[in-house]
């Protein structure tokens, strides 16, 4: 099997393309897809100052370094979810990576900065992990960017993880998810522009992409992600496309092409894509009540962390329980990262910043 | 690149094509990437005895039945 550009020996075949590639030209392959998405949905521009989430896994990790190697400044945001060995070990990663590049890595540590875990934060809201983690992981990325003055939060949401979302939200018409299912978000009040530039690249080719640029990524899945849903649907769709080259890439791109339009005024569930919300009277997020979802979860979690230490007031309710959540109270702007937040930085990174 | 936290370990004859051990692993090509050697290879390159092969699963978003699996030619 030949690279189609230089007939080298190619290393992958990526049949959707019906093309091979050597380890050069797929790094190169990799980048003018990332770089056709970034334009195409206007997600940045030359100069913007980019914050990259980083979980030390393949996809946040192929896109922070596809983004360097385009000439774009970005930085790292790394959030401790408490997960065990499996935090421990994908905080290294991120860690790792950075460090060997000179790096900004941003970190913010659940358990020590909030005083709760995931698996503390699921029970407490009798919801899935997978739930209080995205609650918890979107209000930190929002703050993150938001008090560091980024233009864009991106995140390494691949063609796979769209593709599955889309077909997931298809099967059930939840169109008020639809609307929201765009790859990129532009800046609204209290919400930073959100991108995803690997929305044309699959996961099989953002693992091949660390594996030939040599990043040493977390190969592990989260522990607590166990029957989640969308791995089903990526299996699903999987299944498609071993029989039909290239049907992921065109359910995806037909919906953002002829499809998502029609459900934009559907789905603005949270007032998000119109701004029309209100405010956490904590923390100054957008909220559509007195508190947002992440204050409600620390309140949770947190009592429920210390009931679970030994403590109690006896009357059933936990001790602490109603009282202030340990972060600071700020009204608007929104709450800050906490000041525990700690960063990574050499000497090359702070002059670059 | 290190081969990192196989939970198998299988042992099939060789030499093989890639193709062929994922058939016979009854693995879909699109959701793993065979690793010989710590560097990737396509699904028509001959596995052979000396070889250290790793099939890596690529899908996330949950836990992956399965993990990575090292494989024996012999």
């Amino acid at each position: 099997m030949k690279c189609v550009v230089c007939r080298g020996p190619a290393v992958i075949d990526v049949r959707r393309a019906n093309a091979n590639f050597c380890p050069d030209h797929f790094t190169k392959y990799c980048r003018d897809q990332t770089s056709r998405a970034i334009h195409e949905f206007d997600m940045l521009s030359p100069g913007d100052r980019v914050l990259v989430a980083v979980s030390g896994g393949k996809d946040s990790l192929a896109v922070w370094d596809i983004l360097l190697g385009l000439g774009y400044a970005a930085d790292g945001l790394y959030i401790g979810l408490g997960i065990g060995d499996y935090s421990d070990t994908s905080g290294n990663h991120a860690r790792a990576f950075a460090e060997s590049r000179g790096l900004h890595l941003i970190e913010v540590d659940l358990p020590s900065d909030y005083g709760y875990d995931i698996p503390t934060g699921a029970r407490a809201a009798r919801r899935a992990p997978c739930s209080a983690c995205g609650t918890s992981k979107r209000h930190l990325f929002d703050a993150a960017a938001l008090d560091g003055g980024y233009d864009v939060l991106v995140t390494g949401h691949n063609l796979d993880d769209e593709a599955a979302v889309l077909f997931g939200n298809v099967l059930r018409w939840q169109t008020e998810y639809l609307a929201r299912q765009m790859p990129m978000l532009a800046a609204r009040d209290g919400f930073p522009k959100k991108a995803k530039p690997l929305v044309r690249l699959s996961e099989r080719e953002t693992a091949a992409y660390c594996i030939v640029s040599g990043i040493d990524y977390l190969v592990d899945e989260c522990p607590m992600s166990v029957g989640n849903r969308h791995l089903g649907y990526k299996e699903a769709l999987n299944t498609i496309e071993l029989q039909s080259p290239g049907t992921k890439s065109d359910f995806y791109s037909g919906f953002l092409r002829r499809a998502a339009e029609l459900f934009r005024s559907a789905g603005d569930i949270e007032g998000e894509l119109t701004g029309d919300l209100g405010h956490c009277e904590r923390c100054g997020a957008p909220s559509n009540s007195d508190l947002c979802a992440f204050c409600r979860l620390v309140d949770r979690a947190t009592a429920t962390q210390r009931s679970s230490q030994g403590g109690g007031s006896g009357d059933g309710r936990p001790e602490g329980a109603g009282a202030a959540a340990p972060q600071p109270v700020t009204l608007r702007p929104r709450s800050p990262l906490p000041r525990a937040a700690r960063e990574h930085t050499n000497t090359e990174a702070e002059a670059r910043r | 690149m290190r081969l990192r936290n196989p939970t198998r370990e299988i042992e099939m004859p060789g030499p093989a094509l890639v193709s062929v051990l994922l058939e016979r692993l009854e693995l879909n090509r699109e959701s793993v990437l065979v690793i010989r050697n710590g560097t990737i290879v396509p699904g028509d390159m001959r596995l052979d005895d000396s070889d250290q092969v790793e099939v890596r699963p690529v899908i996330s978003g949950g836990a992956f039945e399965l993990r990575a699996t090292q494989v024996v030619i012999s």
